[in-house]
């Protein structure tokens, strides 16, 4: 399997720059999800590599191989569309052969390897059916196969599991996972989901308006976030962002903001010793805010307003409000807390995110 | 008169001067047409002093060597102009089917002659065609070709307005053609693409396919409307040299106004309004097939 590379990549509709130029590695064989809000330009990055869009300038490299001038069937790529993108007028059986026939692969062989998928996917029976007689999970399921059928090097996913119902996306994202394992290829995953990204993924690129903001595993991203951007989408509950002025005092440094005041990371110290005074935005994720009596004496203490709890069976979210702001607090079912009041919480000072106010980079 | 059954009279009062006019303006020609089929009828009398002749008109017709010869002219021009235009609007649609500047100023250019009066188109073509100062035999004559007699010889005359026809109502089907591949599911082509379909396989393997049922009510229509036609040919040939370009409406034209025999006019019109009665049968069926399908496929759906 290839190693695709993009070298300054970039992507101009007329006048507008959607992408500015980028690059880009995907190792050989690995899961790559591109994940970013919608109009960050993961879809546009897809449809470059697939060939379905011009690269207004750089070039793509499969190996040492420029491809950015070749047609998309000569790229040696299979792709599963958002809406599937299903031959109406041609029977499932037709639909995953279509590339085989074009080619003039040998009748017995192509019927060999669509049953052979057919099997392995459970849409056996439904090989006479026309698109429009499946439901949508099934209609997922032999795109996915026409997919597989072609045999291709590389992969593409443009957001296969967006049009199905919560339950079904579950269920299509494990039976993903699984074949992931099982097949050697690489593959190029796009979706706005993070939950999907993070489940999915070897390796996530973290896009947004154009811009690659991270890549990484899906425990660098979600542990080290190297800007806001990235820590805010990462994880769910979202992180909580307060905003808060940076001072030292008698050898340790503390962030002050509107009714609170945490004590930093000790090891934050060192490279914020010139920074005192400054503007910052604190990160802090919901699942590590404590409940006080539960916390270890050396930790940053807040009083949050519990405003309400939202029970969600294994776990309760708290909403609490710290000044004007909402804070989203993650904690056990079992834990019981008072709405109305004022509450002590605490917060390990090294889990504390601390980003640059303006450059929104992580310090 | 109870609530009742007033609620239950509404909708038929609503219906009644939309229904009055469609007895008066279409029912009641069809059924004094059908009438006077059965008459021997001379313009000069009244309807009532016409003989009744029973199916006489009818008979004597399939034996009428000039109806048949007009009969053959006009499915030999419908069936010709049809598949030449079809041929030529799909092909049309699909070479402007594309996002190239100044696109929609051509796609404009292209449908200028569906709005044309008949009348005009006729006269226009009729300059043209004329065999010394029209501009074809002029551009054949200034290339060094014998000119040709487009109107004027037996054997050109209907190749002649088959070729105004095309001219005027290509755009017809280019326009609906066109409608249809803009409407044709984006990502299926993608994916036509990624699965390695050239331009040509992807006409013939998905577009043509796709846009088969509206080609074929665009056919259809176009069938019927070309049966039908009778202004351009009027004014360019009048039906001539000898028959050759006389076609049913014109038959029945002059066979009420030149011949005055309006029983026979309007025999001919029934067999003629039969024909096009068949089309849209057919037309109308075929259409609620293709809806019975897309219903029993969205219950399986739905059961499934």
């Amino acid at each position: 399997m290839p190693n695709i590379r993009f070298d300054s990549v970039e992507k101009c509709y007329g006048t507008v720059k959607v992408l500015p130029p980028f690059d880009l590695d995907f190792e050989d064989s690995e899961f790559t999800v591109l994940v970013g809000p919608s109009g960050c330009g993961k879809s546009t990055t897809l449809r470059m590599l697939a060939g379905l869009e011009d690269v207004t300038s750089g070039e793509i490299y499969f190996d040492d191989k420029p491809i950015s001038h070749l047609e998309p069937k000569d790229r040696d790529i299979a792709m599963v569309f958002q809406d599937y993108a299903l031959y109406p007028h041609m029977n499932i059986a037709k639909n995953m052969s279509f590339a085989l026939r074009l080619q003039k692969v040998q009748k017995k062989i192509i019927d060999e390897k669509v049953h052979r998928v057919a099997e392995m996917l459970g849409i056996n029976e439904l090989l006479n059916r026309k698109p429009g007689e499946l439901s949508g999970g099934q209609r997922q399921r032999v795109a996915m196969g026409r997919a597989l059928v072609r045999d291709a090097s590389t992969f593409l996913f443009d957001e296969p599991l967006s049009n199905l119902d919560a339950k079904l996306r579950g269920k299509m994202r494990t039976e993903l996972a699984e074949m992931r394992n099982t097949l050697d290829k690489n593959m190029v995953y796009v979706t706005h989901d993070q939950v999907e990204a993070m489940t999915l993924g070897d390796r996530i690129v973290v896009m947004a308006n154009g811009l690659v903001q991270q890549e990484g595993t899906a425990e660098a991203l979600f542990e080290s976030p190297v800007n806001k951007f990235v820590a805010g989408f990462i994880g769910s509950p979202p992180t909580n962002f307060l905003e808060a002025d940076l001072f030292e005092e008698s050898g340790l440094l503390f962030a002050r903001g509107e009714g609170f005041s945490l004590r930093l990371a000790s090891a934050l110290k060192d490279s914020l010793d010139t920074l005192s005074g400054r503007a910052v935005t604190l990160g802090i994720r919901p699942s590590v805010i404590k409940p006080g009596s539960e916390a270890p004496a050396d930790s940053a203490q807040i009083s949050l307003y519990v405003k309400l709890c939202e029970y969600l069976g294994a776990h309760k979210v708290i909403v609490t409000m710290c000044g004007l702001h909402e804070v989203m607090i993650e904690s056990q079912s079992s834990a019981r807390f008072e709405t109305g009041v004022e509450a002590q919480f605490a917060i390990a000072p090294e889990d504390i995110m601390v980003f640059d106010k303006n450059t929104e980079l992580r310090l | 008169m109870s609530t009742n059954s007033m609620s239950r009279m509404t909708p038929y009062m609503f219906l009644a001067p939309a229904a009055g006019f469609m007895i008066v303006g279409l029912l009641y020609p069809i059924g004094y047409m059908i009438y006077a089929s059965f008459l021997d009828w001379n313009p000069s009398q009244l309807i009532g002093e016409a003989d009744f002749i029973g199916l006489r008109n009818y008979t004597s017709l399939l034996g009428d060597e000039s109806f048949r010869e007009s009969l053959t002219v006009t499915l030999k021009f419908s069936s010709i102009v049809v598949v030449t235009e079809m041929l030529i609007g799909v092909g049309l649609a699909l070479l402007l089917d594309r996002n190239i500047r100044g696109i929609s100023v051509l796609r404009t250019i292209f449908i200028l002659p569906m709005m044309i009066a008949p009348i005009v188109v006729g006269l226009m073509w009729r300059y043209m065609y004329h065999p010394s100062v029209g501009v074809f035999n002029r551009i054949l004559k200034d290339w060094g070709f014998e000119p040709i007699p487009w109107l004027s010889d037996s054997g050109w005359a209907l190749a002649s307005i088959i070729i105004a026809d095309i001219w005027q109502w290509t755009p017809f089907i280019f326009i609906l053609a066109l409608a249809a591949l803009q409407s044709l599911p984006r990502s299926a082509l993608e994916a036509s693409r990624i699965d390695g379909a050239s331009g040509w396989q992807q006409i013939i393997h998905i577009k043509l396919p796709l846009m088969l049922p509206v080609l074929i009510v665009t056919g259809l229509l176009r069938l019927i409307d070309s049966f039908k036609v009778l202004e351009v040919i009027l004014v360019m040939t009048n039906g001539g040299p000898g028959l050759s370009t006389e076609i049913m409406s014109l038959r029945i034209s002059r066979t009420a106004s030149e011949f005055r025999e309006l029983g026979v006019a309007a025999a001919m019109s029934n067999y003629l309004l039969l024909l096009l009665l068949t089309l849209t049968i057919i037309m109308f069926v075929y259409n609620k097939i293709i809806d019975a399908r897309e219903a029993s496929v969205r219950q399986a759906v739905e059961e499934g």
